[in-house]
């Protein structure tokens, strides 16, 4: 167990940043900490580094308590957001800053930078100042930077954050390979889900500065522990229905009522390609209008309106649709094939189906 | 113009014709024409023993010595100074901050008043530091004194703005790789400031260089002790010796000019990450 934190908070005068937070992370791990802006998910990594100290709980770094010790002591590597270069000095001196507090010597230097100028791509830049390079290599300067002096754990704060898209996918599949190769514990924070699920090994979620679900990515997508997830993670369309006459009802849709009493909301929530969609009329149970087409690629994104103006978010990949032979404004057939209980109201039965468990449906809604 | 870049701002060719004109009209005819005097009508002997007598040698000496002197006390305290008005917020920081300014706003002759007045033997200052054997008004330090005084704001004006756009995410960098606040301070912080430093020291001395009100009132004007350059061409004039004025004036210009070279190739080298 190489970091582990036992319910940590800090607090910002009166604001309270995170809240009782405890997850242990693995030794060679790669860590996502995923949420919404101000969730609290710097000032996790931050608390790690030690560049801020927690107000409660306790910090562990390969089983050795860290509250106190100091930034300087912890033996970590971490890359700032903006990179933080230092600026008057080229990039073999940024890579080398760390070498030379820690007394390494002249030679063992040398080579140390040599190795990782070699390893980040960064060959014939040592002598270039840092405004003489693009962002991307600032980033892998950044980077090597702070795993010269071999930290024990690298913590990276949105590190793909101020790059353009392009370059950003390139640096995501490098950061997935260093990550193989070093096999150094690492933990990044981001707010962009995709990259979460892709990049890494684990995923921990914050909101409000309280942690929401730790897991795999596939976890976390495929079960949410709860609403919030399931709402940050992908795309959920949600539905608040009325209980009346023994049916979960909203608009034309009807479901069953989950133990949820006469008079009564049930909200429920399903993925876009839950939805399954027909060009025949009489196939599916409810009709729509297909209202938006958004072209992503492989994938489109459709919006279908129910006669009585519901709008139903889905996703189709581009073979289906063009079998499917429609175009904006096309009548069709819908149902749901699964779905998500997300609340219950006033439910005095036990619970059939627990809060967040998907329902799959062999017939479809 | 082969240097000519295109720019959605028109008018290159104008405004480098109104710079050569204005700098020419206001600096170059006039510095121009004392210098050309000067090689005109006294020939290169009677320069020398002008300029190199033993009077004006000592206030060379005095000018420069104790003008480099107070930019160095500036560049050490008016760095702190502008460190402390930037980084922390404490009450009182804006009058403390406006106050910076005082020096610029002070005519010279009231600083110097002021100043001899506090360090003379019945003065506030004075009465404690004279029994100890510490001379202030009417000697070099009190040049010194007074030329710190008003070369201090140039050295916190020019430093504030690039402490207020240091990345804090830089300072904590290089803790994260392990340095103490020194070696944080000592191989990040003020390489980074250098060239702005090396800016406020060079207008600081300069100020000091060409001072005379503040100066005048304190110095005691000792012959050969603590009388300023500045000073020993005013006596000259007032004796209506315009060449023997003149030829210490040149002295003044050419040495005034070279330091300011030397010091700006100095920031040149010290901003050499920037270009």
């Amino acid at each position: 167990m190489s970091i582990e934190l036992r319910n940590v908070s800090k607090q910002f005068g009166q604001v309270r940043a995170v809240e009782g937070v405890t997850f242990t992370v693995k030794e060679g791990e790669l860590v996502a900490l995923l949420g919404p802006s101000g969730g609290g998910k710097t000032t996790v990594l931050r608390m790690i580094a030690g560049l801020e100290t927690p107000t409660g709980g306790d910090l562990f770094i390969r089983g050795e308590r860290m509250n106190d010790v100091s930034v300087q002591k912890r033996n970590i590597g971490f890359v700032f957001q903006g990179y933080a270069l230092f600026k008057t000095m080229s990039v073999r001196e940024n890579i080398a800053f760390g070498l030379k507090i820690k007394k390494w010597r002249t030679a063992d230097i040398e080579a140390r930078v040599d190795e990782l100028l070699k390893l980040f791509g960064l060959d014939g830049l040592g002598a270039r100042y840092p405004h003489q390079l693009s962002g991307g290599q600032r980033q892998r300067v950044a980077i090597a930077r702070a795993l010269a002096p071999k930290p024990s754990v690298l913590l990276l704060d949105e590190p793909f954050g101020a790059v353009d898209a392009k370059i950003r996918q390139e640096l995501r599949e490098w950061l997935v390979r260093l990550h193989h190769e070093l096999n150094v514990t690492t933990i990044f924070v981001t707010h962009d889900q995709e990259e979460a699920l892709e990049v890494s090994n684990r995923i921990v979620i914050f909101s409000r500065g309280k942690l929401e679900q730790i897991g795999t990515p596939r976890d976390v997508y495929e079960k949410p522990a709860n609403e919030f997830v399931a709402r940050f993670i992908g795309v959920l369309n949600v539905l608040e229905l009325k209980v009346q006459n023994g049916q979960a009802r909203l608009a034309e849709l009807s479901f069953p009522t989950h133990g949820v009493p006469e008079g009564n909301t049930l909200r429920i929530g399903f993925r876009p390609y839950a939805v399954q969609i027909s060009s025949q009329l009489g196939e599916y149970r409810y009709r729509a209008t297909l209202k938006h087409i958004f072209f992503l690629g492989v994938l489109l994104r459709l919006e279908l309106e129910t006669p009585s103006g519901l709008t139903i978010r889905t996703r189709i990949i581009k073979e289906e649709f063009n079998r499917l032979g429609i175009a904006e404004g096309a009548e069709v057939s819908f149902q749901i094939r699964e779905y998500r209980v997300l609340s219950r109201e006033g439910d005095s039965l036990s619970a059939e189906v627990p809060v967040a468990q998907l329902v799959s449906l062999a017939e479809g809604i | 113009m082969a240097f000519k870049k295109p720019s959605p701002l028109p008018g290159f060719g104008l405004s480098l014709g109104y710079t050569v004109f204005y700098l020419s009209l206001i600096v170059l005819i006039p510095l121009g024409a004392l210098f050309f005097r000067v090689v005109t009508h006294i020939g290169f002997e009677d320069f020398w023993k002008l300029a190199t007598s033993t009077r004006a040698v000592a206030s060379y000496k005095l000018t420069f010595g104790a003008s480099f002197i107070a930019a160095v006390i500036n560049a050490i305290f008016g760095t702190l100074l502008a460190w402390v008005l930037t980084r922390y917020t404490f009450p009182g920081r804006r009058l403390l901050d406006a106050l910076v300014d005082f020096p610029f706003a002070l005519p010279t002759a009231v600083a110097g008043l002021t100043l001899a007045d506090l360090f003379s033997e019945r003065g506030w200052l004075g009465q404690f530091l004279v029994p100890m054997g510490i001379k202030v008004a009417y000697t070099s330090l009190g040049v010194i004194v007074a030329l710190t005084f008003i070369g201090m704001p140039f050295i916190v004006r020019t430093l504030q703005p690039v402490l207020e756009n240091l990345e804090r995410e830089v300072e904590e960098a290089a803790a994260t790789l392990g340095a103490g606040r020194l070696r944080t301070f000592w191989s990040v912080v003020l390489p980074t400031l250098m060239p702005a430093l090396l800016t406020g020291f060079a207008l600081s001395f300069a100020r000091a260089i060409g001072e005379y009100g503040s100066v005048v009132f304190i110095a005691g004007n000792k012959h050969s002790e603590s009388e300023i350059t500045p000073l020993l061409i005013f006596l000259r004039l007032e004796e209506y010796d315009y060449t023997g004025a003149m030829a210490i004036a040149v002295v003044m210009l050419l040495f005034s000019f070279v330091l300011l070279i030397g010091i700006n190739l100095l920031e040149r080298w010290a901003s050499r990450f920037q270009n």
